[in-house]
């Protein structure tokens, strides 16, 4: 951007703006499935204050979502909701896999559990850990704002 | 009520069944019963009012393979107008796993009938739905199952198969806009 003498007008393109819009404003849906979505609610209060980022607000419909955060083990009984959830959403939209569980099936090596929520929808950020401190959280979600930052328009 | 009264109850009013004591670590008394004999004990153990055995807490299984009989079914009943618990055990074979419903007597045992059902493959006579509970509806196995692949690896299914039909949903959609007016 670029400030022109005289003019009080700000110029860009439409591209860096669309891009600075999207990162600026993602909404996560809630789809808290285990012990991971405690982390997440801590992310969002105010201790550690997704807020800064501009994320903080988790909406009951994905119809208003641009982020699907899948905190916790995904159950194959539970993989079709997820995702008819995630088809809900409109475009664009982008999915966080946080946990051990959500990425590879963590310590749940067996028939109930879905390994790994990339077989269901298409995974931008995975997050480690068992859970994942907010902290990690947080930096996943500031990967994925460099991410959308780096996407082109078409 | 001292121990094994219960039994000798039960014993008294349904002469043919075959019932048998065995001793528990805690205070709730156990007891084996019969296969066929579930129906009318369960009748009875609600109905009586010296037992009022009025809510079934759990129903579930156990599976002690390669034993032989295989599968224990564990009923555990509370009677809340005599402060009592119960334990009541029944032994099954693996080739004919399968009991009568007690749907009729406990509501409560539709679910827990049916989760059994899915995880171990006890087939419950005569029961209302008969689907499966935990698991995917087209899911092969029983899970619970002592001799069950527990790793199994399957490729996890994306979309369900509607469960009503399009005048289904089209008549549940209206039913929910006149129940709003």
């Amino acid at each position: 951007m670029g400030l022109e003498a005289d003019i009080p007008v700000l110029t860009t393109t439409v591209e860096k703006m669309v891009q600075w819009a999207r990162r600026s404003s993602i909404w996560p849906v809630t789809f808290g499935l285990a012990c991971c979505a405690i982390e997440m609610m801590a992310m969002s209060c105010g201790r550690y204050d997704i807020a800064r980022f501009g994320a903080e607000v988790f909406r009951g419909s994905p119809r208003q979502s641009d982020l699907m955060i899948v905190a916790g083990r995904l159950s194959r009984k539970m993989a079709p909701a997820l995702r008819r959830i995630y088809d809900q959403m409109p475009e664009p939209k982008w999915v966080i896999s946080m946990g051990a569980c959500a990425s590879i099936g963590g310590v749940f090596d067996n028939y109930a559990l879905v390994q790994g929520v990339d077989q269901v929808v298409p995974v931008d950020v995975f997050v480690p850990g068992c859970p994942p401190r907010p902290e990690s959280l947080i930096y996943g979600i500031v990967q994925l704002q460099r991410k959308i930052d780096r996407t082109k328009l078409a | 009520m001292e121990s094994h009264a219960i039994v000798s109850l039960l014993q008294e009013a349904l002469p043919g069944a075959q019932l048998e004591s065995v001793p528990s670590i805690d205070l709730h008394e156990t007891f084996y019963i019969s296969r066929d004999d579930v129906p009318a004990a369960a009748t009875l153990l609600r109905d009586r009012e010296d037992l009022k055995f009025g809510l079934l807490a759990e129903l579930t299984a156990a599976d002690f393979y390669p034993r032989e009989p295989r599968f224990e079914l564990i009923y555990i009943l509370v009677s809340i107008a005599h402060r009592r618990r119960l334990r009541m055990k029944v032994r099954l074979n693996a080739a004919d796993a399968h009991v009568a419903t007690i749907c009729g007597v406990w509501p409560a045992a539709n679910w827990l009938e049916r989760e059994v059902w899915d995880l171990f493959g006890i087939v419950f006579d005569g029961h209302p739905d008969p689907r499966r509970l935990l698991m995917p509806e087209d899911w092969e196995g029983y899970p619970l199952r002592k001799d069950y692949p527990v790793q199994i690896n399957k490729h996890a299914s994306t979309a369900e198969p509607l469960q009503v039909t399009a005048q289904e949903f089209r008549a549940n959609v209206e039913k929910d806009r006149l129940a709003r007016r």
